[in-house]
């Protein structure tokens, strides 16, 4: 649609960008004119990181509070009740904290990401920047969170006199699968969510019984090997199943985890474009 | 000649107005059923209307730098398309426009404002949504604190400031950009009456003395006539005029008459009711239907009334309400005082020039009895807009001035 060419006055004036806006042009420049908007992007995720525990008590406590409380409840239902993870080496909690952190990540990312667009809907009817920057900074902010996790994470295995083994190092490699495959499915859903507002009850739910699906409370070593392939189509199994390779030193089930990838860059793909296609009309739609 | 620094030509914007979904947005289970539906039985192609809708429609011109445009037309006419079109909020349809220079619009005051955050860290944020960078913001910090007169609040939270105050930021934040475009639209109708002169002059000094083009969009006829030099007139989609400001805002007041101001109740009101209004309608004294009126036209109501069930001391009652629907002025009249046709009555009410105040007004029609029966009562009737044409009170339209202008007899003690 948009793009800006650089056009030299004559040697006294200076050069002023001209910009041309027509219909059905191709935005060359997307991703150039995204980066300019960078300093927006800073800003609208330093307001959400910001505004986030306002006017609450505990404040910033609640990004701690909460995957400390679903990992106690899970290591209280799970591992002693229903006496899970039992005759183990690695102490049940910290399986179960390994796999809540890419799984918080995941959920916090989708359901923030789901209603931006539309909670900025007063910024996207009144001024132009790329709109991706939207859901991104929502992803952004969930990140910030999922730090916080971590951190709690070293806490944890401190207490339990925990060493992860060596391949701890390659995490960053499955914080970026993470990263991802929340954004992917994120953008798609986003946009879609802007046209049919039934994605906002979708949402939950997906949050809701994603965690029961996904392997957070188990290992997905628990599911028959006949229907392991068919289980990896959830993409957070792969990357569930890498974080607990690396913190836990869980075996990975090649296939799985490679189908787990592929499912992620599929939605990324997918979330992009449809994401770019559909962002011209959000102004009209919203 | 200096180069043009917006280009328009031949820009059109089209809407696609389905009539099949009465829904404000299409959710996915209608999405669904209609698949579905079309799966099972032929689709037919009656079901969906697809009506096309021209929001603007091959408007083109050009506007040389350190221009100030104003932009007037009717709600409808394709302004607010226009202006979000320029600030590529949306995409056109058709045609093309070319910018030189760093466009900064205005559409809304606030806009990105975050409740819970300062007034210092909303400036910083609003700043950056209208595109200034950190270290612009940071240079100006000052100037736009001291020019919202809001120092003493800079780290409240602007969700405690009052309407006035957070305004004031947002305007100051916005008056402090430096683009060479500036794109606004009716931020002025809020803040005080010496907040909205300041914003006024802040403009006025933003084109003159830094030569930027400034582009405004206001319902204020009087505004425009004292900030713009020129005029865009859009009616209905289309660029109807551009030129010098007084005569476009002439044109726009007089030449434009073919705005249906009437009432005319629904068939079945005679099964309902006895006696009933059937017919009202403003015009201007000419005898032309218009909801328009100068501040010196005098404005002319005419209305038919049916009486079937002729009680005694049948009256008629015509209320003249503000936009906020408060009561200005009522006026009562019995029904024997009008001509009538059989069952059939009609009426003409001339209201005098020069003392309605410029703003919005509707009325009430009332037919009910002495004793206190009504028969028929019809709210929000022939919504009028009073223009000012040159009151002393022009520059601040949109303040609350009150009702009604008293010429009062002025003499030096």
């Amino acid at each position: 649609m948009v793009w800006i060419k650089i056009i030299k006055m004559s040697a006294t004036e200076t050069i002023i960008p001209e910009l041309v806006i027509e219909a059905g042009r191709s935005e060359k420049n997307y991703w150039k004119d995204l980066w300019r908007y960078k300093e927006l992007f800073y800003i609208l995720s330093w307001r959400d990181i910001k505004v986030r525990y306002k006017q609450t008590v505990l404040g910033t406590a609640w990004s701690v509070i909460r995957p400390l409380l679903t990992m106690i409840i899970f290591t209280i239902i799970f591992g002693k009740l229903a006496k899970f993870g039992e005759n183990e080496i690695v102490p049940y909690a910290i399986t179960v904290y390994a796999a809540m952190l890419p799984w918080q990540f995941f959920a916090n990312a989708l359901g923030e990401a789901s209603n931006s667009l539309i909670g900025n809907s007063n910024l996207i009817t009144k001024i132009y920047f790329p709109r991706m920057i939207v859901p991104a900074s929502a992803v952004i902010v969930s990140f910030v969170d999922f730090g916080i996790s971590a951190l709690l994470m070293i806490l944890l295995m401190a207490w339990y006199h925990f060493l992860p083994p060596i391949q701890v190092l390659l995490l960053p490699v499955f914080v970026i699968m993470a990263f991802l495959a929340s954004f992917g499915t994120s953008l798609y859903i986003t946009a879609l969510n802007v046209k049919y507002r039934d994605f906002r009850y979708v949402i939950p739910f997906i949050i809701q019984f994603g965690l029961y699906i996904s392997p957070v409370g188990f290992k997905s070593s628990k599911v028959p090997e006949q229907w392991r392939l068919l289980y990896s189509l959830n993409p957070m199994v792969g990357v569930i199943d890498g974080f607990r390779w690396c913190i836990v030193g869980e075996n990975i089930y090649m296939p799985g985890f490679i189908v787990s990838n592929l499912v992620i860059l599929f939605f990324c793909i997918i979330g992009i474009r449809y994401f770019r296609k559909t962002e011209k009309t959000f102004a009209d739609n919203i | 000649m200096a180069l043009p620094v917006i280009k328009v030509e031949h820009l059109s914007k089209k809407f696609t107005i389905s009539h099949e979904t009465q829904e404000r947005y299409n959710s996915f289970r209608d999405v669904i059923v209609n698949r579905a539906k079309s799966i099972v039985t032929r689709p037919k192609t009656k079901a969906v209307i697809k009506e096309e809708f021209f929001a603007l429609n091959d408007v083109s011109f050009d506007i040389t730098p350190g221009d100030r445009i104003g932009i007037i037309g009717r709600n409808g006419a394709g302004k607010s398309t226009l202006l979000k079109i320029l600030s590529r909020i949306t995409e056109p349809s058709e045609g093309r426009i070319s910018i030189r220079g760093r466009v900064a619009s205005l559409l809304e005051v606030g806009t990105g404002f975050h409740p819970e955050l300062t007034g210092r860290e909303n400036i910083f944020l609003n700043g950056a949504i209208l595109g200034m960078n950190r270290s612009e913001i940071k240079r100006k910090f000052d100037e736009i604190v001291s020019f919202a007169e809001i120092e003493k609040f800079l780290d409240t939270p602007v969700k405690r400031y009052s309407s006035g105050m957070y305004v004031r930021l947002a305007f100051a934040v916005a008056a402090h950009l430096e683009p060479e475009i500036l794109i606004v639209d009716e931020v002025l109708a809020v803040g005080d009456a010496q907040f909205q002169k300041k914003c006024l002059g802040k403009m006025d000094e933003v084109s003159k003395t830094h030569g930027r083009t400034v582009l405004f969009v206001s319902h204020n006829m009087g505004v425009i006539n004292q900030l713009c030099k020129k005029s865009i007139l859009l009616k209905g989609g289309k660029l109807v005029a551009y030129g010098p400001s007084d005569e476009i805002i002439n044109q726009y007041i007089s030449s434009d008459q073919e705005k249906s101001n009437r009432y005319s109740p629904d068939n079945s009101i005679s099964q309902r009711k006895a006696n009933y209004f059937s017919f009202i309608r403003s015009s201007n004294i000419k005898g032309e239907e218009t909801g328009d009126f100068s501040f010196t036209d005098k404005i002319v109501l005419d209305f038919e009334f049916v009486v079937n069930n002729d009680t005694s001391n049948l009256q008629i009652g015509i209320g003249l309400n503000d936009k906020y629907q408060n009561r200005i002025s009522t006026v009562i009249r019995p029904i024997s005082a009008f001509s009538r046709q059989g069952n059939r009555f009609t009426g003409k009410v001339t209201l005098p020039d020069s003392l309605i105040a410029p703003n919005n007004y509707s009325f009430v029609f009332a037919l009910w009895t002495r004793a206190g029966e009504v028969f028929d009562q019809v709210e929000s009737v022939c919504p009028i807009k009073v223009y000012d044409n040159g009151t002393s009170l022009a520059l601040y339209e949109g303040g609350d001035n009150g009702s009604i202008i008293i010429n009062p007899t002025w003499e030096d003690a």
